[in-house]
């Protein structure tokens, strides 16, 4: 009987690939979309509400969760995978907490997050997570983070990326818009991550959900009607852009 | 297991008793951060504290054999407003024998960390030196040298699991990281505190009478000196377990430096001459 669950999940294929692990990716791929941008003094994320079911009640699935009062994190995937990396990492924060008698640092929880899911893509008996995650938070120093992870277990650091369904036009998106301009104040760093979100998710600003931690404080997620706010001075922004292009082009 | 019992082992390993089947398996893991028991090095088929307390507890022992485990030395420290002075002798004893003049009470385990020793050499000697390892993989995982407060709950937290087992060992961990100066006290019973100033062994009650006259937190850099070779000299005279040399750290911002190693008896015909 234990025989059958010996055999392990992920094995090399001949040419040198895991597929488990590049199918979990997939799995990653088909989840909603997340985004996030480390500015100077705030870290944002972003992601797209799916929406829900008339009966259901909008706030039972939260996709950005606290890690702790400096660290949260947003994830694009299983739901069901998350909650248990969740639950691992802020049990593993709680326990750097008592034996360091330190807040742990964002690399920390990362580096923890990506050992838990590389150990899953060596294990007899058990699949990978499929879950990408992005991890934001501050250092004890003040310096602002933003990590990735996906489900192979490596992570990077990153100034802002996004992961889910679409992820790569969001990406060059920020790859085009990220600049020292745009992240300067704590506001333009916000309407940042809503202009990327904008670009793949439909029917505008009643699908984002966004928090953000700022230095010291601990995590907020904004209202729909600041983000509804936000969403209205973008696109007037964008009508003034058309506006003067279209003049320059007449004179 | 079947090997267990063809060996017959089994006969004579509680099974309801101490981890019997996690004793047999002769792997050893100190410490983990993440929250996993760790395993501990003990022998097998035998209760360390059940078989120790009769012999330290009760007045008659078994057989009329009691173990008393005393703290044989005398090492103190005091944070003040230039960092943190350390002080120790250097006498082993066994009983009255005494072992060696030159024992080494103070391990250096990196330019920003020390710790003293009193109690069993053995016990000192070996968990100080599992605590080095640690704050050494520490220094490699985070890319940062450990803090001087998670370096003591490391050892605390190491020796707890022992708690009734017959560990000795009264240590201070001083060093300077990112919060300034630290000072922490910690014993085999898994005690750890923070303090401005504390002295162990046999001898620390001679010591704490010289360092509670003279210290003030403004002691200039000579005179924290002067107090701390002082007060360890006056516990090496009037206690038969201290003895030796007198070595004197003192822990500053750019680390620790190793400010002198005096001979007890030297130090005796100094005092004695200044009062002339």
């Amino acid at each position: 009987m234990a025989a059958r669950y010996d055999r392990a999940i992920t094995v090399f294929s001949p040419d040198g690939h895991l597929f488990q692990v590049e199918y979990a990716q997939e799995a990653v791929k088909k989840g909603s979309t997340a985004v996030g941008i480390r500015g100077k003094d705030i870290v944002v994320l972003g992601v797209e509400k799916k929406s829900v079911a008339k009966l259901q009640e909008e706030r039972t699935v939260r996709k950005i969760c606290a890690l702790d009062d400096h660290v949260c994190m947003a994830f694009a995937g299983l739901t069901a995978d998350a909650r248990i990396v969740i639950n691992r990492a802020r049990v593993e924060c709680q326990s750097h907490r008592l034996t360091v008698e330190d807040p742990v640092t964002v690399e920390y929880i990362t580096r923890h997050i990506a050992t838990l899911k590389q150990r899953y893509t060596q294990s007899n008996g058990r699949r990978p997570f499929g879950i990408s995650a992005l991890i934001v938070g501050f250092d004890c120093d003040g310096t602002p983070r933003l990590y990735q992870t996906d489900p192979s277990g490596t992570y990077h650091a990153w100034k802002a990326n996004a992961i889910g369904r679409s992820a790569k036009t969001v990406r060059e998106f920020l790859e085009k818009n990220y600049t020292e301009e745009s992240i300067a104040t704590d506001n333009e760093s916000i309407k940042l991550a809503i202009k990327a979100l904008l670009e793949v998710v439909q029917s505008g600003g009643k699908n984002i959900e966004l928090a953000v931690i700022r230095r010291n404080q601990s995590l907020k997620l904004l209202e729909s009607k600041e983000i509804e706010t936000l969403v209205t001075e973008i696109e007037k922004e964008k009508e003034e852009e058309a506006e003067k292009k279209k003049q320059k082009k007449s004179t | 297991m079947a090997l267990l019992d063809v060996c017959g082992i089994s006969d004579w390993v509680k099974e309801d008793g101490f981890n019997a089947e996690r004793a047999s398996v002769d792997k050893v893991n100190h410490f983990n951060f993440a929250a996993q028991t760790p395993e501990l090095a003990v022998p097998v088929g035998v209760d360390p504290a059940e078989f120790l307390r009769p012999l330290v507890d009760s007045e008659e022992g078994v057989d009329g054999v009691t173990i008393n485990l005393e703290h044989g030395t005398t090492t103190l420290a005091f944070k003040f407003q230039h960092g943190v002075m350390v002080a120790v002798d250097s006498r082993a004893s066994a009983g009255s024998y005494v072992s060696t003049q030159m024992f080494k009470k103070v391990i250096e385990i990196n330019p920003f960390l020390l710790e003293t020793m009193s109690g069993s050499a053995a016990d000192c000697v070996y968990w100080e030196r599992v605590l080095a390892k640690e704050c050494r993989i520490y220094k490699l995982r985070n890319k940062e040298r450990i803090s001087v407060s998670a370096a003591s709950k490391l050892l605390a937290n190491m020796v707890v699991n022992y708690r009734g087992m017959g560990l000795s060992m009264g240590t201070m961990i001083c060093g300077w990281d990112k919060k300034g100066p630290g000072l922490y006290y910690v014993d085999d019973n898994g005690l750890g505190l923070c303090g401005n100033m504390f002295s162990t062994g046999s001898g620390n009650t001679y010591a704490y009478g010289v360092m509670d006259s003279g210290y003030r937190y403004d002691l200039s850099v000579p005179e924290a000196y002067d107090l701390a070779q002082r007060a360890i000299f006056h516990a090496t005279h009037r206690d038969a377990y201290s003895g030796g040399t007198v070595n004197m750290y003192h822990m500053r911002e750019t680390g620790w430096i190793k400010v002198s190693q005096e001979d007890v008896g030297d130090l005796y015909h100094r005092f004695s001459n200044e009062k002339k």
